[in-house]
């Protein structure tokens, strides 16, 4: 195998054949694991009558229908969970966007007293665990502020992604300075700079950051499942479970109507990480978390 | 916002009016640009209301004998030292709940490491059909737990597709209802689920390392495993650590799952996590105090397990 390698050449990228073979079968045999649950989730959600032998792996025309998915909306509106995900998500995004972009602007751009300890905050607050949080933030919210069954309080404790700050500062470090300096002696106000000059620049962080931000609160189920009793409130994930847990027992095709609110709940993540999948990329996210 | 333009612009000295109070000993006490505090105090009330103040709550119920009550009504809270501790700590749910985690992040934190170090060097030096791969790889971790977990428990059910491959080899009880197989199924979805963010963090990795290092190793007769193992294993060893340290800490917070596939930490106890056992006692139970207990030996676990990582493969830098 060295032998081969060194009439190559130096190239690192260059693999003899078999090596080149075996990398492709790690490759598809990965992509084979990695989308096989999700086309199985949409066949079983289509199946009229559960089908779970290995005959049931592919589509049989007779046995496909929408009867899970009509099953299902009997029971949970998927209509308003989706809404109310769509809600709780938007809630997110906007006050990302609005409070993100300031204060990563103010982390790259201006100077000021305290920047460095703010910084090191978002950097902090990232590996706050959780758990410590459920307890507390139950008492206060749910509890103290009467913010149970309430979007604010899903909202309030994902409202601003600190992810997205280090992203949105990351990239407001790469503009350069002279551009802010000139448009300042020309009398243009700090919020007029950030909306008029730094935004614009950094459109593809702002889609990477939407991207990102989106999937946390849509995917979140610990924190609604906790505070949102009322039905007609919990978003798409809480209700699915919900009925995962007590009502499919009760359908005629238990795991059909479950898999037909997966389909529903995954399809507006996965539709748009699809076409924004370019945005979703290594570096960004990658030096995002290592600060 | 209109006042405070002159001040950035440094034509007058500060006025102070962002934060009174903070002393007048320069000329410019908030720093050049005091709006860049206007602009972060969104931010830096959020992380006081969310998190810093949260974390401190958590801490003093941990040692108070502390109830739920109605809102705005006073209630004698008193301190009651360790005692939420030691009630935590001599129950053997919970000690089942901790062991259960310990089994999870044996199985899960190994193969997460080996299964995206592999997938990522892999992907990295893929030529053709790589938005589709980056595609398929992503897609589980972006996707809500509650979905995948809905096939999953289609899938390892006791009549599903797996048991009807498996036949007369499948187990009995079937995978999430038997005992010993109900964690090791919960680690291996975990590990399936995650597994893209990790692969995404090992590729930004991977553009760091020299490709000087991989030239001079095949200049020196080294095959493709010999150069995986002494330049691509040494070259991403911050991102090792990183992965160590995030899988430990998403493995610690594991609820969803045994909520979910196997509905409540079943069969008997031989599932449930921590997280869940503070919510059953928590919140079902009324006992906040006994469950922020649990909250803070977990979270000490996880630092000393995040230590002990750090300490043996962060290595020699």
């Amino acid at each position: 195998m060295a032998a081969t390698r060194r009439r190559r050449g130096v190239n690192a990228d260059s693999l003899p054949r078999s090596g080149r073979i075996a990398r492709s079968v790690v490759l598809a045999l990965g992509a084979v694991a990695f989308l096989f649950p999700f086309y199985y989730m949409l066949i079983g959600s289509l199946q009229t009558k559960l089908d779970s032998t290995t005959s049931g792996l592919l589509p049989n025309p007779a046995n496909l229908s929408g009867t899970n998915y009509v099953q299902i909306n009997d029971r949970i509106n998927l209509f308003q969970g989706l809404l109310n995900s769509g809600i709780f998500t938007g809630g997110v995004l906007v006050c990302t966007m609005v409070f993100g972009l300031l204060v990563g602007y103010a982390l790259a751009v201006l100077q000021w007293r305290g920047r460095g300890v703010t910084f090191a905050l978002a950097l902090l607050v990232q590996v706050v665990p959780f758990q410590l949080l459920i307890i507390p933030l139950y008492v206060l919210i749910a509890r103290d502020y009467g913010l149970a069954d309430n979007y604010l309080g899903m909202i309030i404790p994902f409202a601003i992604n600190s992810t997205a700050v280090i992203i949105f500062r990351q990239y407001f470090l790469q503009l350069p300075k002279e551009l802010f300096e000139a448009a300042r002696i020309d009398g243009a106000s700090e919020l007029k700079l950030l909306w008029g000059i730094a935004i614009p620049l950094v459109r593809p962080a702002l889609i990477t950051v939407v991207l990102l931000t989106f999937i946390g609160p849509w995917n979140e189920f610990l924190w609604p499942f906790l505070i949102t009793k009322n039905q007609a409130l919990q978003p798409l994930a809480v209700s699915l479970a919900n009925y995962i847990t007590n009502v499919a027992a009760t359908a005629s095709n238990p795991f059909g109507s479950a898999l037909a609110g997966a389909v529903v709940l995954a399809a507006p993540v996965v539709i748009l990480f699809i076409v924004f999948q370019r945005y979703f990329i290594s570096t960004d996210i990658g030096s995002s978390v290592k600060g | 916002m209109t006042s405070t333009l002159a001040e950035r612009q440094g034509v007058v000295p500060s006025s102070g009016g962002a934060t009174p109070g903070r002393g007048r000993r320069k000329r410019r006490p908030l720093g050049r640009n005091p709006l860049g505090l206007l602009f972060s105090a969104p931010y830096l009330l959020f992380v006081l209301a969310i998190f810093a103040y949260p974390v401190g709550y958590a801490f003093w119920i941990s040692f108070h004998d502390f109830f739920f009550a109605a809102p705005g009504a006073q209630v004698a809270r008193p301190f009651v030292g360790f005692t939420n501790y030691v009630t935590a700590l001599t129950d053997p749910a919970v000690l089942r709940s901790f062991a259960n985690v310990g089994v999870f992040l044996v199985i899960n934190v190994p193969l997460t490491v080996v299964f995206s170090l592999l997938l990522a060097t892999a992907l990295n030096k893929a030529t053709r059909a790589v938005t589709f791969l980056r595609i398929s790889y992503y897609v589980p971790y972006v996707t809500a737990s509650i979905a995948v977990v809905a096939v999953w428990s289609f899938l390892f059910n006791g009549h599903g597709l797996v048991n009807s491959i498996l036949g007369p080899l499948a187990p009995s009880p079937s995978w999430l209802i038997n005992d010993h197989w109900a964690m090791p199924i919960i680690a291996f979805f975990v590990t399936w689920k995650q597994l893209g963010f990790y692969i995404l963090l090992y590729l930004a990795a991977l553009q760091n390392v020299p490709k000087e290092l991989y030239e001079s190793a095949s200049t020196d007769g080294a095959g493709e495993a010999r150069k995986f193992f002494s330049v691509t294993v040494p070259g991403v060893r911050t991102a090792t650590v990183l992965v160590l340290l995030v899988s430990t800490v998403t493995g610690a917070n594991l609820f969803t799952e045994p909520y979910l596939l196997t509905n409540g930490g079943g069969p008997d106890g031989a599932s449930t996590s921590p997280v869940l056992i503070m919510y059953q006692k928590g919140i079902e139970q009324g006992q906040p105090d006994v469950a922020a207990a649990i909250g803070v030996v977990l979270v000490i676990a996880v630092l000393i397990i995040a230590f002990l990582q750090n300490r043996f493969a962060g290595g020699r830098d």
